[in-house]
């Protein structure tokens, strides 16, 4: 056997088993679910799906329930950003402080991000049910006793961006305290020399230092809010209903769960992989538009 | 000017430790209400447990309750998170080595491909794969639904565009001369990698095995699917939201099961600190 040969056999063997799985799990299902969009797929056994053409998404984009989700999980998305970084970059300064117990309080912070999203939405699930009020009474506070966070449709929403912000916060914080080590002291104390104040030095110095990380973190918020389902579904499982233009839809039922229930709760799971296939499109464009605008910024920097 | 320098420094030092009072006040909830019993929890959820005892009694109920299973839902998370992250860390490494080396049209398609994995949700991809993994099955009788090999296979395909990415971009950087001298010395392809390039590789391997053990000892949609809530073979997550989501909310349980799955991961955390620390971070940037 020649080396040429050999060398073509060796290279198969190497990547067979990465690449197989990753056809089989990940290509093929892709390409199903493009077919599937466009039947009216229904998973029962022994069925033939029969080729509707764009039905599906005709249907979508005239379902009011659809629309209602689209918006929630916008304002999910944008809200749960800026939640999430102001309280990360706020934490990045606390811990990058001369203090002896920094590190133990970006562990505590960090810890968080550990938990996984639907054991996490368990423990907040009983906290607004149930110490919220009972903290309520004890402080002799009434409002807070008497409110039912995760029935109202403003206020669940909150809550779950609050247990989101708890969970995800210390895990964007360390991104920071990355870039905020990156400064360097000498340029600080220049400009302090300088007679800077702080907030000068903040704008002028630590911003355009951290600015490569932001983008790194305004994109792993934003997918990561877009596709949250787990917290979701231990916490709100979508709920509470609320009324949309006459129809009742589920306040917290963002786009994620919204699939999945379209698919199995109303077994539609031809109009269920339709709304994926969007959803898939609207996550590219984010990621495509953070890659563009990276390289846009490394080639000015 | 010093002085109120001393006393902002000071306000900021009691502003941060009310900050992690309030970090940790979820956790603080979980471990005084893991010792309580069921009615107790209800009418007073903030006070201390009247005894501490009751934590044990709560965690014998958990272990051995038929309902939740809690005993082989650990085991089966084991199993699955193991198996996984041994398959998709060598085969990835396999995989990025040949890619780096070879110098073609091909291997630059097949480097794309993964990296379009790294685009693709796993919302898009459901409900075709457990309609794929169902075809399986009828056709060659291999069942995938439901069985360890169908779950792993599933991570190994999810979690290899990630991996390759990351040792890609270290193998790039390792001088091609070491292998070029071991192939003049005899050795094959697969004693060069395994000798040679997976020993160098070691910090890659600790970032992605961290990775990927986070989000698979946690996850909780994509085993929903593969393996059915109820069934089986359950994965933690499985038999929290299994036990949990039934319509008669046990709170006293419930916090004692989510105690017992945080407890291990933040022990782990905690020995492993600098390592998972920086290789979470590190993962996220590149």
């Amino acid at each position: 056997m020649n080396r040429y040969k050999k060398d073509r056999i060796y290279f198969w063997i190497f990547l067979a088993p990465a690449l197989l799985s990753f056809i089989v799990v990940v290509i093929i299902p892709f390409f199903m679910g493009i077919f599937y969009s466009m039947t009216d797929w229904t998973a029962i056994a022994g069925l033939k799906p029969n080729w509707v053409g764009l039905e599906n998404y005709k249907e979508m984009f005239s379902d009011l329930a659809f629309q209602y989700s689209f918006m929630r999980t916008f304002l999910f998305t944008l809200l749960s950003v800026l939640s999430i970084n102001f309280v990360a970059l706020a934490f990045a300064f606390l811990v990058t402080r001369e203090t002896k117990l920094k590190n133990f309080y970006r562990a505590g912070f960090f810890i968080p991000n550990l938990i996984g999203g639907l054991v996490l939405g368990y423990i907040w699930q009983f906290i607004f049910k149930n110490v919220v009020p009972a903290i309520g009474s004890l402080l002799g506070i009434e409002a807070m006793e008497k409110v039912l966070i995760l029935a109202d449709p403003t206020l669940a929403l909150f809550g779950l961006i609050f247990a989101f912000t708890w969970q995800y916060a210390g895990y964007i914080m360390m991104i920071y305290v990355a870039a905020l080590l990156n400064v360097p002291q000498e340029l600080i104390e220049a400009s302090e020399l300088d007679g800077a104040g702080p907030w000068h030095k903040f704008w002028n110095i630590i911003v355009p230092m951290i600015a490569q990380a932001f983008t790194i973190t305004s994109f792993l918020t934003l997918v990561n809010s877009f596709k949250q389902y787990d917290i979701i579904r231990a916490l709100t499982n979508g709920g509470p209903t609320t009324q949309f233009n006459d129809v009742v839809v589920n306040s917290t039922e963002m786009l994620a769960v919204h699939i999945y229930n379209v698919a199995f709760k109303y077994n539609n799971m031809a109009e269920g992989q339709a709304r994926a296939i969007i959803f898939f499109l609207i996550l590219s464009i984010v990621a495509m538009t953070q890659v563009y605008v990276n390289k846009k910024r490394e080639v000015e920097m | 000017m010093g002085i109120s320098r001393k006393w902002t420094g000071i306000l900021i030092t009691i502003f941060t430790g009310i900050l992690f009072l309030i970090m940790m006040f979820p956790f603080f909830i979980v471990v005084i209400n893991s010792a309580k019993a069921s009615l107790e929890i209800i009418t007073d959820p903030i006070s201390m447990p009247e005894k501490w005892s009751q934590l044990f009694e709560n965690i014998k109920i958990i272990w051995n309750k038929p309902t939740i299973r809690y005993a082989s839902s650990v085991f089966s998370s084991t199993v699955i998170t193991t198996g996984s992250l041994f398959f998709i860390s060598v085969f990835s490494a396999m995989a990025a080595w040949m890619l780096v080396r070879t110098k073609s049209k091909l291997s630059t398609f097949i480097f794309l491909l993964f990296l379009s994995g790294l685009i693709i949700p796993f919302q898009v991809v459901m409900f075709p794969l457990v309609e794929l993994f169902r075809r399986i099955r009828e056709f060659t009788g291999i069942h995938m639904l439901k069985t360890y090999h169908g779950m792993i296979l599933t991570y190994i395909g999810f979690g290899a565009p990630m991996a390759v990415f990351l040792f890609h971009g270290f193998i790039k950087s390792i001088p091609k001369e070491l292998e070029e001298a071991a192939t003049i010395d005899g050795c094959n392809k697969f004693q060069i990698f395994f000798r040679i390039i997976m020993p160098i590789l070691k910090p890659i391997f600790v970032t992605v095995i961290i990775l990927n053990a986070i989000w698979i000892w946690n996850d909780f949609l994509l085993p929903s699917l593969i393996l059915g809530v109820g069934q089986e073979i359950q994965t933690i997550p499985l038999a929290i939201a299994n036990f949990a989501g039934s319509f008669v909310k046990k709170w006293d349980l419930i916090m004692t099961a989510v105690l017992m799955a945080a407890v291990p991961i933040i022990i782990g955390f905690l020995i492993g600190q600098k390592h998972i620390i920086k290789g979470m971070v590190s993962g996220s940037i590149k």
